[in-house]
């Protein structure tokens, strides 16, 4: 059965491949959370509207590549500072639904400025890579995914490094660890903030752009958001590493079982599986793989 | 000036007990009871009729989500979803067994909050953002569900058509008719959940939202109180789907999709968390706000832009105002529209006298 076994193989390469590129946009979900107790409901708008500016930026202003993606960036950073300052300072301390509804709020209002602002169709996104997948026996490989994975993966050592070794990682840790003494240690906590909030403008548009040229740029781009819950879930809401190991589960979980399932069922398995093994995930391990537990006092 | 609460001097428990103890908030309720039985009904035309049957529905479903969270806070993003399975309860009775509204309507709000407890069950361990999640993931599976078993939601396009509710021989086929049959379920919806919440049952919920250590301290059985919250949240989102459905004239899922369960949430936060009246502002709210968007854009965006980029932009500010108005409310005012009607009322309550 050297058929059924290279197709098992493509859907496994795929699936980690997409897993990797899963896991970028987790990763923006994971730096604030762990940096700001603060969940971003809004992540996948965020990757729509860095994919629509690096959009709008080549295709409506002519402007090349490199200066599309500077843009993007600093466009993202800018935007990181300014939502602290203007929303999330003034949640702080605030029940978890408060958030949690605030980024439904600013998921809201990016839908609506994104295509009334920068345009409603779909716009193609195009990098200096090769379209032609690399085939390797059975495999099937997108030179856009690979490149997804291994951003993804720069990503996650940069961050490693950036939260054990540097000055402002150690800080970052400790306001996570307990705000209030952290101030008492000198640390401007609000500027930390701000800068996690920058982080995840930087991952979410490298995250627009790569899926932006996978999928192409419109407001269905935002629906790759939907996909962190189960990634972060299992990896663990405030663990790096586990934004990238939950992203591979998914991305092979969705990928074997809709290559199997899907015949039978008629299709939508890709969305579905992974939210399945996400309820299977919190019954068993509620905090995630790499999650720390939480330890309640009254 | 308004009214003035000294004299009132309670006697009996009845008395004591009394929804409405004084005089004027009774007046005022036979005062509601009026216009919104006999002037807005006889005086409006079917299309406002129409909408005001949609502000019905959606009062009956954000009164179930507040008991879930604002009153027990457990926070769920899975609203839409239990409408839905109400919904198509009652839609597969109504076409297989040809039952009668009463029945189908009971057994469309059971059978939610029967789901509604199997997906509230992680709420036993988990909590906050966690069971945001989990109950998000009930609301895609459900979906998921429904879309893809053929023997519930009847086909491919997912779709039942349900014939128009009767009482005795009398077909309720006009939005006037309608408008009396939701109202009633909107009186006894609000009558229920009044109670329920000053009850020991509410009592209980309260506890839990504030600390749900300590209540499992004092001895309330957090494990029974939290699956009895997502059961009646879920019995009252079933209700709302069969009413939906009734008033629709057909069950489809692309009514119950996540937006519905933000928009539900939107309501509850607008409105007040764990305010009674404060569900039925947000949901008169929620509910006006894109239509009045598409009257103002209609009659004065013309003045602004051109018509064509009105068309445009129509869905576009609603979805931006609905995400603003969230993000205003969460900030400024977190009790919402109850708070403002609290202080407007407070106000008058002592003047002229405001020291």
């Amino acid at each position: 059965m050297p058929d059924d076994l290279g197709f098992f193989f493509l859907l496994l390469s795929n699936g980690i491949l997409i897993g990797l590129m899963y896991a970028l946009i987790a990763l923006g979900f994971v730096l604030v959370y762990k940096a700001t107790d603060a969940v971003n409901f809004a992540q996948g708008e965020f990757v729509m509207i860095s994919g629509l500016v690096v959009a709008a930026a080549l295709d409506v202003w002519g402007a090349p590549l490199w200066v599309a993606i500077l843009l993007g960036l600093a466009s993202m950073v800018a935007f990181g500072f300014l939502l602290e300052r203007v929303m999330l300072r003034r949640l702080i301390g605030r029940p978890v639904i408060a958030v949690v509804m605030a980024t439904i709020g600013l998921a809201s209002i990016l839908r609506g400025v994104g295509p009334s602002t920068l345009g409603a169709g779909t716009r193609t996104l195009p990098l200096p890579i090769p379209d032609e997948p690399i085939v390797l026996g059975p495999l099937f490989i997108p030179p856009i995914q690979l490149l997804g994975g291994v951003v993804s993966l720069l990503f996650l050592g940069g961050f490693t490094w950036f939260f054990l070794k540097s000055r402002k990682g150690i800080a970052m840790r400790a306001i996570a660890d307990n705000q209030q003494v952290a101030m008492a240690m000198g640390i401007n906590v609000e500027r930390y903030f701000g800068l996690a909030w920058a982080m995840t403008g930087v991952v979410s548009a490298l995250g627009g752009i790569v899926w932006g040229n996978l999928l192409g740029v419109d407001i269905n781009l935002s629906l790759v958001g939907l996909k962190v819950f189960p990634v972060v879930i299992l990896g663990g809401l405030d663990s790096i590493p586990g934004a990238v190991i939950g992203g591979l589960i998914v991305g092979l979980v969705e990928n074997v079982t809709a290559g199997y399932v899907d015949p039978y069922v008629g299709g939508g398995t890709k969305d579905f599986a992974p939210y399945v093994l996400m309820i299977l995930a919190l019954m068993i391990r509620p905090y995630g793989i790499f999650g720390k537990k939480i330890i309640e006092r009254i | 000036m308004i009214h003035r609460e000294c004299g009132v001097l309670k006697t009996s428990y009845e008395a004591d007990m009394a929804l409405y103890p004084l005089p004027i908030a009774r007046w005022a309720l036979a005062g509601l009871a009026v216009i919104f039985l006999g002037i807005v009904p006889l005086g409006l035309d079917e299309y406002f009729l129409s909408v005001a049957n949609l502000v019905s529905v959606a009062i009956v479903g954000a009164l179930g989500l507040n008991i879930l969270v604002g009153y027990t806070g457990q926070v769920s993003i899975g609203h839409g979803a239990f409408m839905s399975v109400g919904a198509y309860t009652a839609a597969n009775l109504a076409n297989r067994l040809g039952s009668p509204w009463p029945v189908n309507l009971l057994a469309g709000g059971l059978m939610a909050a029967a789901v509604g407890v199997v997906v509230g069950t992680p709420s036993l361990r988990i909590k906050g953002l966690y069971l945001a999640i989990a109950t998000l993931a009930g609301q895609f599976i459900i979906e998921w569900i429904i879309n893809h078993v053929t023997f519930i939601s009847g086909g491919v396009q997912a779709s039942i058509e349900v014939a128009r509710p009767q009482i005795g021989s009398m077909v309720l086929s006009s939005q006037r008719d309608m408008y009396y049959f939701l109202i009633f379920f909107v009186v006894v919806a609000t009558l229920g959940a009044l109670n329920l919440v000053r009850s020991r049952v509410g009592r209980a919920f309260i506890a839990i939202r504030d600390q749900d250590i300590a209540a499992e301290i004092i001895g309330i059985n957090i494990f029974r109180y939290k699956l009895l919250a997502f059961a009646i949240s879920s019995f009252y989102a079933g209700v709302s789907g069969v009413l939906y459905t009734y008033f629709l004239g057909i069950a489809n899922y692309e009514q119950f999709q996540l937006g519905v369960s933000v928009d539900y949430l939107a309501m509850i936060i607008i409105g007040g968390l764990g305010s009674i009246q404060g569900s039925v502002f947000g949901a008169i709210f929620i509910t006006l706000l894109p239509i009045v968007i598409r009257r103002m854009m209609e009659s004065f965006g013309g003045v602004f832009f051109e018509p064509q980029t009105v068309l445009n932009l129509i869905p576009n500010l609603r979805v931006m105002l609905f995400g603003a108005l969230i993000i205003f409310f969460l900030i400024v005012e977190p009790e919402g529209l109850n708070r403002l009607w609290r202080n407007i009322r407070n106000y008058f309550r002592i003047w002229p006298f405001a020291y």
